[in-house]
């Protein structure tokens, strides 16, 4: 071959075609075993990963929409709660409001009331006291005439008198 | 300096018995890394099995950056196969060189061009067999002459020169490199002086070596695609 004094080692005018076939044959063979034995299942194994992977990423975006569409879910019950909650509470507010309103009308007219029948009874008893004091300053004026005049006049006119005298007394007043 | 070959004649047929053991070694290393990074395979991928799932990741990005995942996918296998094989490969020569009898035994396998036009050859024939299947003989035909007609004989130059090209590219790396190593070691055995002064740059150009080797894998493997992509891609 031409360029046989290039190798490493030539040794003469041969065309190596030992060398060629094997070099074929070993590297082919190597490529076929190693095929077999080592690229193969690697090749299966990196192509399972991708599968796994990518269904495992399915999952994920599937998991992300549901856990998505609860958070939604929840989030709109919660909003329900909430206004709900508020509804109550206004509810309650306005009820209280009512109630308040009700207990100070009644306890007002209540105490109105008693405060008129105090008036009334007050009225009643001054009346009576007035009457009572009245009488007795009739009998004690009586007395007191009785006792000055001596026979003079009946007991019943002296009455009549007195009790007219102090009756003006008691305009007067 | 000038080593012979351990030859072997079969049935008129030449062997170079250094080639041959050195290329099983190759195969036998690349086995034994993906054979046993490949045990225990788990979804949650661990220490090797995250390496050759790097590798598997990044001759899939080689494919992807010249065609369609749906044409390219085929030559996957092949892609990873070939980066390994030619890396292992490189790798060999660089930490010794051994010499039994006046013929070299251990060397990259890739520093010999028979097996670096070899793997070449494989590659170009691949395309265009693979052009003939994925477009149809007549699909095949007219990328000969497209865009223009008169570019026909530039592009029948093309496909030899790819050839040589990709094959002597890769050999042609190796092989400088393997021949610095041993000049270097050469010096270094020499002498006391010779071992100071030949120490640093053998490191240096080891290490160099092992960078070339990687970019040679990479380079072979990401030229393997772009030519399988002109004969089967459809964007072109």
């Amino acid at each position: 071959m031409f360029f046989d004094h290039l190798v490493l080692g030539a040794a003469g005018e041969f065309l190596n075609i030992g060398d060629i076939l094997v070099t074929l044959v070993i590297f082919i063979l190597l490529m076929v075993l190693l095929k077999k034995f080592a690229w193969g299942p690697l090749m299966g194994i990196m192509q399972q990963r991708e599968d796994l992977i990518k269904s495992e990423i399915e999952t994920a975006e599937n998991s992300r929409l549901e856990s998505h569409k609860l958070l939604e879910e929840q989030r709109s019950l919660l909003k329900d709660a909430r206004t709900q909650a508020q509804e109550i509470v206004e509810n309650a507010k306005k009820q209280g409001e009512v109630s308040r309103e009700e207990i100070i009308t009644t306890a007002r007219a209540e105490s109105g009331r008693m405060k008129e029948s105090a008036v009334q009874e007050i009225a009643n008893e001054r009346d009576k006291a007035i009457s009572a004091v009245r009488e007795e300053v009739v009998a004690l004026s009586l007395l007191a005439a009785t006792k000055v005049l001596e026979k003079e006049i009946s007991e019943e006119d002296n009455r009549q008198l007195i009790n007219e005298t102090i009756a003006k007394a008691g305009e007067v007043q | 300096m000038e080593h012979g070959a351990p030859m072997l004649e079969v049935f008129g047929i030449w062997f170079n018995l250094s080639n041959v053991m050195m290329l099983l070694v190759a195969a036998l290393i690349v086995f034994l890394i993906a054979f046993i990074a490949t045990r225990n395979l788990q979804l949650k991928p661990t220490g090797m099995q995250n390496f050759m799932e790097w590798i598997m990741d990044f001759v899939k990005g080689i494919i992807n950056s010249n065609m369609d995942w749906r044409d390219g996918g085929r030559f996957h296998v092949l892609g990873i196969t070939l980066i390994m094989f030619i890396f292992v490969s490189n790798m060999l020569g660089l930490p010794f060189a051994v010499v039994v009898n006046g013929d070299l035994w251990w060397k990259s396998p890739t520093a010999d061009p028979t097996v670096a036009m070899t793997l070449a050859a494989m590659v170009l024939i691949l395309s265009h067999y693979y052009g003939i299947k994925l477009k149809g003989l007549k699909g095949y035909s007219a990328g000969y002459i497209k865009p223009m007609p008169f570019l026909f004989p530039l592009k029948v130059i093309e496909e030899f020169a790819n050839t040589l090209t990709l094959g002597l590219r890769l050999y042609g790396n190796i092989y400088a490199g393997e021949i610095l190593l041993t000049l270097l070691a050469g010096l270094a055995s020499a002498s006391i002086f010779g071992f100071a002064a030949g120490i640093l740059p053998m490191m240096l150009w080891q290490g160099f070596s092992i960078f070339i080797g990687a970019i040679q894998a990479f380079i072979f493997v990401m030229l393997t695609m772009v030519y399988l992509s002109h004969k089967v891609a459809d964007d072109h």
